[in-house]
């Protein structure tokens, strides 16, 4: 039996099957297993790796540029609160610099002001005592005659004998017109 | 193991099994000379592994992966870069990941059922799932080339530039022959030779050892420690062949894809 195997296989070797010559069946299976495969591959397999690579990717760049931004916003916010600061600085400075030249301005005004104010009531009282001086010297002089001519009267109408009587006439005259001027001042 | 074991039970001489105990028997109808054979099971059962895992692997799609996941962008992370991006180049390699990335594993698990026991064949060690693989190939690139180029395409693949026009006469029938004959037979026989190969190796060291055990004389039993030994080593040769031949299968897919791309420019 042994030998008739032997002998089948030598015989089988000899008209044996060329190993070069392929099982149509094989190649069927082998080629609809591989386009399986490569839908499976095209359709799910590779798709789904380079979304989570493309994912992976975009998580680090992004969050490197994320915070690339974030520290240039902060940067930013940095500098234009400096500049806001600054801005305030100025800006108080100015209102100073304003307050103090409106108030200086005030006080040069009010000063003028006070001046003119002043001269006008020195104007006004030199023309008043100058207007109350003619008054009195135009009433002085009317009643200078009328008041020589009353002396006059009494003088002659107490006999102008003596000096004594004389003298108190005049004083007498006196005192009456300072009693006169006193009753029209008051 | 039984089939091989027949020729060498309890016989003077030695006969290593050969090419035809390459053919098992057919597992539906159960040992029918022809029909639906382990090969065939293994392919699909191929489908199913590479299919599952990467999907599984692929389908969480974590900015952090978990270990599956890390597991597969490796995978595909290696087809995808070492391979498509570096060989083809950065502007349009994306569009060949997906036969590339398919390519590599498809023949890279069918390889490896060499490697495991009780499996231990591997699909290409019978020549038609190669010549399918390197036809898909061979369409492809020559697609890709008329695609690009036209039909001066041809022209641009077979007329090298630069060389003197006294030497074309000779260039060009070679170029011809290397290019759109010759390629597509090596490009499938590299991958079942070295499969056959490998799986025969694993028989006559079986066959071999079994052989030896069954002798009379002590020392030849012990001799079988020695194939046993060697069967070992070449176990391990071959499992790094196994995952060389998907590597290079694929590499020069994507040379072939990259030759066609840029053939003004070769």
């Amino acid at each position: 039996m042994n030998q008739q195997i032997i002998s089948a296989a030598a015989q089988g070797a000899a008209e044996s099957a060329n190993p070069l010559l392929p099982n149509p069946w094989e190649m069927g299976v082998v080629l609809a297993g591989f386009a399986v495969l490569f839908y499976i591959v095209v359709k799910f397999v590779v798709p789904m790796f380079e979304k989570t690579f493309a994912e992976r990717a975009e998580a680090i760049e992004g969050g490197i540029a994320k915070a690339e931004k974030a520290q240039a916003e902060a940067s930013a916010a940095l500098e234009e609160y400096k500049q806001q600061l600054h801005d305030a600085r100025a800006e108080a400075n100015r209102i100073r610099e304003e307050a103090r030249a409106e108030g200086a301005q005030i006080l040069a005004e009010l000063k003028a002001k006070a001046a003119v104010e002043s001269a006008r009531i020195t104007e006004q009282a030199h023309a008043q005592i100058e207007s109350e001086r003619q008054a009195a010297v135009v009433a002085l002089r009317s009643e200078v005659g009328t008041l020589a001519t009353t002396l006059a009267e009494r003088i002659v109408g107490e006999s102008l004998s003596d000096d004594e009587r004389a003298a108190r006439v005049v004083d007498r005259f006196l005192a009456d017109l300072e009693t006169q001027s006193a009753g029209a001042a008051k | 193991m039984i089939a091989l074991a027949l020729p060498a039970q309890d016989s003077g001489t030695f006969t290593p099994p050969g090419i035809d105990q390459m053919h098992l028997p057919a597992i539906l109808p159960w040992g029918a000379s022809d029909g639906f054979s382990k090969q065939m099971l293994l392919v699909i059962l191929s489908v199913v592994i590479i299919a599952s895992f990467f999907v599984a692997a692929a389908r969480k799609q974590q900015l952090v992966p978990g270990k599956l996941q890390f597991a597969g962008e490796m995978a595909y992370g290696f087809v995808r870069n070492s391979i498509a991006k570096d060989i083809i180049g950065g502007r349009d390699f994306m569009k060949f990941v997906p036969l590339l990335f398919s390519l590599f594993f498809f023949i890279l698990v069918n390889n490896i059922y060499g490697a495991i026991p009780v499996i231990q064949l591997p699909s290409f060690s019978h020549v038609g799932g190669a010549y399918v693989l390197a036809a898909v190939v061979y369409i492809t690139w020559i697609g890709i080339g008329i695609k690009k180029n036209g039909l001066k395409y041809f022209k641009l693949a077979t007329v090298p530039s630069g060389v003197p026009w006294y030497i074309l006469p000779i260039v060009v029938p070679i170029e011809i022959i290397s290019n759109f004959m010759v390629r597509p037979v090596t490009h499938s026989l590299r991958l079942f030779a070295t499969m056959m190969a490998g799986h025969l190796i694993v028989m006559i060291a079986g066959s071999g050892i079994e052989f030896l055990v069954m002798q009379e004389n002590v020392l030849l039993k012990g001799a079988s420690v020695l194939v046993l030994v060697g069967a070992v080593a070449m176990y391990m040769l071959e499992a790094l062949i196994m995952v060389l031949q998907a590597y290079v299968f694929t590499l020069l897919t994507a040379i072939y894809i990259e030759g066609a791309l840029h053939a003004d420019s070769h």
